[in-house]
């Protein structure tokens, strides 16, 4: 982060923003401005280019058809790739944690490229589709507690040598490999497959791609009340109901 | 609603498997009455059809039947339909609002002497029933977001309608401002569009012909890419008015509040014309209808006023914020997640509940908590209740507006039924 505003960009609400995905922007918004953090919302629609200028950048899930034209339209935009260059912060949830792949199969049951910016390609599951609340353990690299979210998807997520899984899985389905793994990351990269949405049931990771965005270690406190009986709620209710 | 209920006695025209089926659904639904089960119809219905799989054809075979869709206000909708078609001949509707084959067909096995079926029909099940019925008219009102965990998502289930429609005898009466709808209904024969609004657009931001994006420009909606655009519409909603076809306006003077209902009175006009009641008389037999299965309907809590507004979708609570009193007026939110509610709570964040800055909110129910935090990031001043007598104990003055979805609506009926 360069000056005085945080820039929050939303990548494509249009076609991705299907699970209450636009919950993900609210929460970070909020905490940043909790934080005392001016913040720059720009909700960029699929027919408008990605800036190049953003500090974090968020993708959400949707449909297998605008996943496909959300793919197509960000493959020909070079914002989000420059943006990565230069150190920018992407996070995404399900279709576009797809989409962060080398490929994945569209509405066609095609196999279509995605964005090469996570190393991971997606196929479709051929057993149930994973729906239902998901508890997963995160990478201790990452810093944070215990994940939990509501996953609802088909597909299923390979990841490759130049990333790592996000968390492992303890109830759920994750990246439905049969390896336990949920997600991916690498450096400020992020791809999950947990809806919520994610950062109203796990705000620390909210906090996290804040910390990113501003290069320091730590942020002053905020009132987590609601957010932490909200996680040991849905945590307990997916361990007794697995 | 029969208008003539004749519970012993099925129709005269099923043969004997089929009156078998019927009465053996009866007892079923007896039964289930018996323990306290709700009112048996859906059961009934199930008994029925396992019996004859063909029933729902036959029972509906002699009623002219009008199947009313959407994923907001069909209930409210049939309700008014059946209230203006009685205006040309007796009429049974399945008015609790079981729409699924088999609470529909428990409603039509009890059809008496009705000479039209009016039938609210699930969304997912829209192209069976309309196989089944053999309809005269179909009403599709709108297409959004509601329950992703479970049902199609609302650009599949506009492509289904439109797959299953298309060779359809009935006339649709379909909503021209929302291409969802308009999609579905653009390959059937014979469509009356209604310009009946649409407050919520989230899902109509790409071209469900091309995937191009939609320019809205005031009413109207295109797609720069494919040309698919809002048919010019026959019947429209003017303010609190009702034009018809041939440029007249009729005043809408409902019990109902908010403009969903406006929305609805417009539809049903429109529906009802096709059997030739006059729009005037259609809106004077609206004018009497006041609550539907309990919803919009005040009762008194230990004295207290309390308005109970069903919400189930983001689309929903759009409509209902518009319609309550304004701050500082106490207002309550129950959430469930139970499985007819669909168990993903994501969609609390798809409603803008920043709407609620002002009003002293308490809010209940099993997802009381994802209410707090969606209401916490929304800068809302909130409490956290375990029921409505708590809310009314607490609550400043002024009529409460308690705004709950499917399951949590049903349970704050049970609970303001109960004396306290």
């Amino acid at each position: 982060m360069t000056d005085s505003a945080l820039r929050l960009i939303w990548i494509y609400p249009d076609l991705l923003s299907t699970y209450g995905d636009r919950g993900n922007v609210l929460v970070v918004e909020r905490r940043a401005r909790q934080r005392g953090l001016q913040v720059e919302r720009v909700d960029v629609r699929s027919d408008q280019p990605v800036p190049t200028s953003g500090d974090i950048y968020l993708i959400g899930g949707g449909e297998d058809r605008p996943q496909r034209l959300a793919g197509e339209r960000l493959r020909q935009d070079p914002g989000l790739g420059r943006a990565v260059e230069n150190g920018a912060i992407v996070f995404a949830v399900c279709a576009g944690y797809q989409i962060l792949g080398h490929e994945f199969i569209d509405d066609r049951g095609e196999r279509t490229a995605g964005l090469g910016l996570l190393d991971v390609w997606s196929t479709r599951g051929e057993g149930k589709r994973n729906v239902g609340d998901i508890v997963a353990e995160p990478d201790p690299r990452l810093g944070l507690p215990t994940l939990t979210g509501f996953e609802n998807h088909q597909g299923v997520t390979h990841l490759g040598q130049g990333v790592s899984p996000l968390a492992q899985v303890t109830v759920g389905g994750g990246n439905g490999t049969g390896e336990g793994t949920e997600g991916a990351w690498r450096d400020t990269v992020f791809g999950t497959y947990l809806h919520g949405p994610v950062m109203a049931r796990n705000p620390l990771v909210a906090d996290l791609l804040i910390k990113l965005a501003l290069d320091v270690s730590a942020l002053p406190p905020a009132d987590n009340t609601w957010y932490d009986a909200l996680r040991a709620e849905r945590i307990a209710a997916a361990q007794t109901a697995s | 609603m029969s208008a003539h209920p004749d519970p012993a006695a099925p129709s005269a025209s099923l043969n004997a498997r089929a009156k078998l089926a019927v009465t053996a659904g009866k007892a079923a639904a007896a039964v289930s009455r018996a323990a306290g089960r709700g009112s048996g119809s859906v059961i009934g219905g199930r008994v029925a059809l396992k019996l004859d799989p063909d029933l729902l054809r036959r029972v509906s075979e002699g009623l002219d039947v009008v199947l009313v869709s959407a994923t907001n206000g069909k209930t409210t909708t049939t309700r008014l339909i059946a209230e203006a078609l009685k205006a040309a001949g007796p009429v049974v509707s399945n008015a609790l609002g079981a729409n699924m084959p088999a609470g529909i067909t428990s409603a039509l096995a009890d059809s008496g002497e009705a000479r039209f079926g009016v039938i609210e029909v699930d969304e997912k099940y829209l192209n069976m029933v309309a196989r089944d019925t053999n309809p005269k008219a179909i009403a599709l009102l709108n297409l959004s977001r509601d329950q992703l965990d479970r049902s199609s998502e609302t650009r599949m289930l506009a492509e289904k309608w439109r797959e299953g429609l298309a060779g359809t005898e009935a006339v649709i009466i379909a909503n021209a401002d929302d291409p969802l709808v308009t999609w579905a209904a653009s390959s059937c024969k014979k469509v009356i569009w209604v310009a009946a609004g649409q407050a919520y657009k989230e899902d109509a931001w790409s071209c469900p012909s091309c995937g191009g994006v939609m320019q809205r420009p005031d009413e109207e909606w295109f797609c720069p890419s494919c040309g698919f655009r809002r048919p010019q519409p026959h019947w429209a909603l003017q303010g609190e008015f009702v034009v018809d076809p041939q440029g007249n306006p009729w005043p809408i003077r409902l019990q109902l509040p908010g403009r969903a209902n406006l929305s609805n009175a417009t539809s049903t006009a429109a529906v009802v014309s096709v059997f030739g009641v006059h729009p005037q008389i259609a809106l004077q037999r609206m004018e009497s209808v006041q609550a539907v299965a309990g919803r919009y309907e005040s009762v008194l809590v230990n004295g207290r006023e309390v308005r109970l507004l069903l919400a189930k979708n983001p689309a929903g609570w759009l409509e209902t914020f518009s319609l309550i009193d304004p701050a500082p007026a106490p207002v309550v939110l129950s959430v469930n997640a139970l499985s007819a509610d669909g168990t993903d709570t994501s969609w609390l964040w798809d409603v803008d509940y920043e709407r609620l800055v002002g009003h002293p909110v308490f809010v209940m129910g099993q997802r009381k908590l994802d209410l707090a935090v969606r209401l916490e990031v929304a800068g809302v001043q909130f409490q956290v209740i375990d029921s409505i007598q708590q809310a009314v104990a607490m609550a400043p003055q002024g009529r409460i507006e308690a705004i709950a979805n499917y399951t949590a609506f049903q349970q704050l009926r049970r609970d303001v039924a109960t004396p306290n």
